[in-house]
């Protein structure tokens, strides 16, 4: 099996395309700007390997705007500190919902973080009587995601109207799983205690382009590390897609 | 033993089946007909010692390590060898119409169903080989002082001869087939698997292994994704397509997995290999919740629309006996079931799918979306860890499981420790541990973070693998000079029994420093704990009291198997009780039905759920808040051992106030 092209750019991210996002309240400063993956494309050719390794740019992009849209999350965050897992994030009474059932994805969302413990968090993530979020973008310590391989995890956060999160470190199942789903863009600082820095509705932007984490509410700026390999699987909109692109799967009804 | 002291006439002839009905069968023979079976051998062999001579008698011959799989004149053996198979069986059957093989002319065509699951193809050619290798070694009886090859000494080891046997070795007489009741039934289930996981078997269900050679080393991990990858070598950090030997899900992620590859695959797409793929209801089964039971009904629909070969089915939830299919845990289940081998890669929409490392494979967890990808195509994306190497020495102390051992890492590495690395277990205490106790070990990586866990197979890998598999499996072992990225060395004989306290698994502490903490519940389950042995070593904790539990004691066993051990198998030093008759006596309540149980929650009303908050040590892999319910429960990660222990003083208590 040979891979000979890699993406230059993004196409349309089909996966995410296809899933629905629950409108955000808008009392809240929580702005949506779509983000593209075409940010992604100058990573798009590190450390793959291929045999043989003949990676072509693609000469014919699939249609995109002709003007990038900004590559920016803005919007409230909200804190968590280390080792948040994943019975946190989705408690597994929950997982009897399938994710690829529209009623049942929205549902999951609703229940999203339902497992932290209210004595160390005492604000809720999801109003009580609302089924999503205001807070748009996550800030976690060290190894975001721990604990199950359920891709519940990041599809409910991604359900919920979560578009990132930003942590020290990430448990490599649940980082594996944000970007093959394309529900959330798993960001990593490069410095430690940043979360500590933070407090949940804080202001912040998160910055694709310049790759930078932006704490308005507490003026300030921390650097944010380039996502590297996944780059080019969310650049093709998740694995399936990039699959398609290199000729791995046919195209599909 | 050395060639040049071995005499084959001393030497006690092979025991031709190991199992329990064809040797009694055999014992129960008249003497004539086992005086005719040995006649009969005699003139075999010496007919195919002939055929591999070409007719010229003894001489020297082309076996060497590649002929064992070709040597020369095996064309000419072929037909009498599987004539032989099914003279063999009709006799052991004592039905002349009773065979395994049709023959047409030089065509073998296997009749036997056991046979002819799978490919029969591949089977047909699996029985050619355990004969073949049989020849081989009694060949080489006969030659050994003239052979140097370590392939008699390996199969000298398999089984041992017969020294009358050989007695009649000048009788050369005509080629015939006859009958001694060997192969045919070992074809079926008892191969010489021990030899043939060491030499290469005759046909590898991909291209030759080009494992590379030692000029570049690599450890197990590597290994296995370059062979499963068609690379002959590669490297930490590199993103490669690897080709999937088994995909499995379960319940809870079976349906969303199903409705991936429906979306993405098309709604009439079929699986990449039915036979590679194994569906296993386990986690929410014996519920009322609705959604749980209808799940189940999803992943049955797929397996009949896919034809699922191995679907482990359950109808009736009332009564989890009823349903032949059902196994259990898919983790313990897809071990016992032979899914788990050396060399290959598994891929399980459950984290702890990292438990089937025990067996010297890549075994990883993955997502939906990765799992329906795998679905369709085969293969997937994998990123080659780097290794981080354990080697636990000493001798294991008899208060101490393979649970303390991991918790121990775990406590050493941080829950982090081993975040996008591959954990390789080794050294003589790993060695020392049976197929259960290291699957413990392994199942609990992904807690360490690690993306995979190994341990290198050997005899006592292969021997659980028996009649299990009659899939082809080739292990491999990390390169002397193999880069690891870290070694961490524990004189296991120097620990002591830890917990690991609420709530993270690597909050490590010596169950003796906890003894002050009051417990309100034990649970003895999951796939970490509770599979045979775990609920073996409970019961001898509950046997060396005598006293009875102060604390409600749950008992989940893992699967169906295990929970018929617990009623049926003697408790070692109790005077033939079973562990079900000790936990009984001890006041725990009854094996409940197999699943995964209260180890991650589940819906409200699953059994030895926490539906309020209360202390439990617990013989499962996770203890963040809510894991198995309530949010502020408190659960004490233990051994078997010290979950007992715990459970019969209502305090979290280390195992040797009792062992």
């Amino acid at each position: 099996m040979t891979m000979a092209t890699t993406q230059a750019h993004a196409p349309v991210s089909t996966i995410r395309a296809s899933t629905q996002r629950p409108h955000c309240p808008s009392r809240t400063h929580s702005l949506h700007f779509a983000s593209k993956p075409s940010n992604f494309a100058k990573f798009a050719k590190t450390s793959f390997s291929f045999e043989p390794s003949k990676i072509r740019p693609i000469t014919t992009p699939r249609a995109t705007p002709s003007s990038s849209p900004p590559t920016t999350f803005h919007g409230q965050c909200y804190v968590l500190g280390d080792n948040i897992d994943t019975d946190q994030i989705i408690p597994a009474e929950h997982l009897t919902l399938v994710p690829s059932k529209p009623d049942e994805y929205k549902k999951l969302g609703s229940f999203s973080f339902s497992g932290l413990p209210s004595s160390l968090y005492p604000i809720p993530f999801i109003q009580p009587g609302t089924d999503s979020t205001q807070y748009a973008i996550i800030i976690a310590g060290a190894n975001f995601g721990c604990g199950s391989s359920r891709e519940h995890a990041p599809v409910a956060l991604g359900a919920a109207g979560v578009r990132a999160v930003v942590a020290e470190s990430y448990a490599r199942i649940f980082f594996r799983n944000s970007v093959a789903t394309g529900e959330v863009y798993p960001l990593e600082l490069e410095q430690e205690g940043v979360n500590k820095q933070c407090t949940t509705g804080d202001i912040v932007t998160v910055d694709l382009e310049r790759n930078v984490f932006i704490n308005h509410t507490k003026g300030k700026e921390f650097v944010l590390k380039p996502i590297g390999d996944a780059g080019p699987v969310i650049d093709a909109g998740g694995i399936f897609a990039y699959a398609r692109k290199t000729g791995m799967i046919s195209s599909v009804v | 033993m050395s060639s040049k002291e071995f005499d084959p006439r001393q030497v006690p002839p092979p025991s031709f089946s190991r199992s329990p009905e064809t040797r009694s069968h055999i014992s129960s023979a008249s003497d004539s007909k086992s005086h005719k079976l040995k006649e009969e051998v005699i003139k075999f062999l010496g007919g195919l010692e002939a055929a591999v001579d070409g007719g010229e008698g003894e001489g020297e011959h082309a076996i060497n390590s590649h002929a064992l799989v070709e040597p020369r004149g095996y064309d000419s053996a072929r037909v009498p060898i599987l004539q032989f198979c099914n003279e063999a069986h009709s006799l052991r059957l004592e039905d002349p119409r009773s065979s395994v093989f049709q023959q047409t002319g030089d065509e073998f065509k296997p009749l036997q169903p056991d046979f002819v699951e799978g490919n029969p193809t591949r089977l047909a050619k699996n029985c050619e080989e355990d004969f073949l290798r049989y020849y081989i070694y009694i060949h080489s009886l006969f030659l050994l002082p003239s052979l140097n090859s370590p392939v008699l000494l390996m199969a000298a080891t398999v089984v041992p001869p017969h020294a009358a046997f050989f007695s009649a070795k000048k009788e050369i007489g005509a080629r015939s087939s006859f009958s001694p009741s060997i192969s045919a039934h070992r074809c079926r289930k008892h191969s010489l698997n021990k030899v043939l996981a060491v030499m290469a078997p005759t046909q590898p269900s991909r291209a030759p292994a080009t494992t590379g050679s030692v000029k570049h080393g690599m450890t197990m991990t590597e290994k296995i994704l370059a062979k499963s990858s068609d690379r002959s070598k590669l490297e930490p950090g590199e993103n490669i397509w690897v080709n999937i030997d088994v995909l499995m899900t379960h319940d809870v992620c079976g349906p969303g997995t199903i409705g991936i590859f429906k979306k993405e695959f098309g709604q009439n797409a079929k699986v990449w290999d039915r036979e590679k793929i194994v569906i296993i209801p386990d986690h929410y089964i014996f519920t009322s919740d609705e959604r749980a039971n209808r799940n189940v009904d999803i992943i049955r629909d797929f397996a009949l629309e896919q034809n699922i070969k191995y679907f482990y089915d359950i109808k009736d939830l009332s009564n989890f006996k009823v349903n032949p299919d059902y196994k259990g845990v898919c983790h313990v289940a897809l071990a016992q079931e032979g899914h788990c081998r050396p060399g290959e890669v598994l891929l399980g929409t459950d984290s702890h799918t990292c438990n089937a490392g025990a067996f010297g494979q890549f075994a990883t967890g993955i997502g939906n979306t990765d799992a329906g990808f795998v679905m369709g195509t085969g293969k997937l994306l994998l990123k080659v860890p780097p290794t981080m190497r354990f080697v636990l020495d000493g001798e294991m102390p008899h208060h101490l499981l393979a649970k303390d051992l991991i918790l121990q890492i775990i406590g050493e590495i941080t829950v982090a420790g081993a975040t996008y690395k591959s954990m390789e277990f080794v050294g003589s205490t790993v060695e020392s541990l049976n197929m259960e106790e290291r699957m413990t070990l392994c199942n609990m990586v992904v807690e360490a973070g690690g993306k995979n866990g190994v341990v290198p197979p050997d005899k006592t890998t292969f021997k659980y693998l028996e009649g299990k598999t009659s899939v082809n499996y080739e292990p491999v072992y990390s390169d002397e000079s193999a880069k690891f990225i870290s070694e961490y060395r524990f004189d296991v004989s120097k620990l002591e029994p830890v917990v690991a306290k609420p709530h993270s698994p690597d909050k490590r502490a010596l169950a003796r420093e906890c003894k002050d903490v009051k417990i309100d519940r034990v649970y003895i389950g999951s796939c970490t704990g509770g599979k045979t042995e775990d609920f073996m070593a409970a019961a001898k904790v509950f046997l060396a009291s005598g006293k009875k539990v102060k604390v409600p004691t749950f008992l989940v066993p893992a699967t169906q198997k295990v929970w018929i051990d617990l009623y049926s198998l003697p408790v070692p030093g109790s005077g033939g009780k079973t562990c079900s008759q000790i936990f009984e006596e001890a006041g725990c309540d009854t094996p409940a039905s197999p699943s995964c149980g209260a180890c991650l929650g589940g819906p409200r009303d699953t059994y030895a759920r926490m539906n309020e908050p209360m202390v439990c040590v617990s013989t499962t892999n996770r203890n963040f808040p809510g894991r198995m319910g309530h949010k502020e429960g408190q659960i004490y990660l233990a051994s078997p051992y010290t979950a007992a222990a715990s459970a019969l003083t209502g305090y979290v208590t280390d195992p040797r106030e009792f062992l």
